[in-house]
């Protein structure tokens, strides 16, 4: 499995990515820099890490959707490829049209960095095939920016394609307002294309998946991705 | 020409920001309500057509500056 992690000025969870698919998993992982016009031949996965590219200016990730490496992105996109993309990576995805919607500034206004707990609404996706409906695993999120949001017709649509993957809840899956921690609609964290190979979600799984580290909530993300390269 | 682009959140979207500024006013006692914080950006487009300036503004528009999801935009060519 070959994965490619466009590195944009100002990403900082590219070694994250590159730890987590290259380190952890086994997996040959290549950094592509934006300025790239054409991802490794043969790219499986392209993973699109956090950060602050381009520092934010004008909407996140509105300028790195702009990027040349990202035309590439979408083409790998559009020929059935899966993307990934992480915090920024999914403000990314949203800028490029790759995915629906855009991630305003948390309700409480301030950066959060916690755990939080998701529990997976679709498991017959590239990323969550190895996991259980209605599972719930932990992860980190670290964002400023990831309430999600959708013009309502469109939000009824996505949750009438099964669009969302991964929604806040509690430690037992219980889903509500309480337990949404930037006042993301519907408690969405992460959500597919309607082909299911392009998903978005701000909490990072690639954060937990090396037990040297702490905690690995985040591998069901990582181990669904195997099984689905383990098929082809 | 001197183009001005006011960039607003649309009416339906929470903004945080200016509810946050809002409570900020009422804490120094200003009766104000409906604050929404948006953004300016000036532009210097070549022509002297103020129609077809417009419109490379708003082409500019459609293509970057403003997000259709959650923004919306009025241009005032100067």
């Amino acid at each position: 499995m070959r994965v490619a992690v466009p590195v944009f000025p100002g990403s900082n969870c590219d070694h994250d990515a590159l730890h987590a698919c290259g380190t952890v998993m086994g997996w040959e992982t290549l950094p592509v820099w934006h300025q790239e016009t054409r991802l490794p031949e043969n790219t499986d996965l392209v993973f699109i890490p956090g950060g602050f590219s381009y520092g934010d200016y004008l909407r996140c990730g509105a300028i790195a959707a702009l990027a040349p490496i990202m035309a590439d992105v979408k083409r790998h996109a559009d020929q059935g490829g899966l993307v990934l993309g992480v915090c920024n990576g999914f403000q990314i995805l949203c800028e490029a049209q790759l995915l629906p919607g855009a991630l305003l500034r948390n309700e409480s206004l301030r950066f959060i960095h916690a755990d939080v707990h998701l529990r997976v609404e679709r498991t017959d996706l590239p990323f969550t095939r190895a996991m259980k409906a209605g599972e719930v695993f932990r992860v980190p999120m670290a964002h400023a920016e990831g309430n999600f949001t959708l013009d309502p017709a469109d939000l009824t649509d996505l949750e009438a394609r099964g669009g969302v993957a991964f929604r806040y809840c509690s430690s037992r899956g219980e889903i509500g307002a309480d337990h949404v921690p930037n006042g993301a609609m519907n408690g969405i964290a992460g959500i597919v294309n309607i082909r299911g190979n392009v998903l978005g979600m701000m909490p990072h799984p690639e954060r937990a998946v090396d037990p040297k580290l702490g905690p690995t909530g985040g591998l069901g993300v990582f181990r669904s991705l195997e099984a689905a390269f383990a098929r082809v | 020409m001197k183009v001005r682009v006011s960039v607003q959140l649309k009416p339906g979207i929470l903004d945080p920001q200016g509810k946050a500024v809002e409570q900020g006013l009422h804490g120094f006692g200003f009766e104000v309500e409906h604050v929404r914080i948006g953004r300016l950006i000036e532009l210097e487009v070549p022509g002297t057509d103020p129609a077809e300036v417009k419109a490379k503004a708003q082409a500019m528009c459609d293509k970057l500056l403003v997000n259709p999801v959650m923004e919306k935009a009025s241009i005032e060519v100067l």
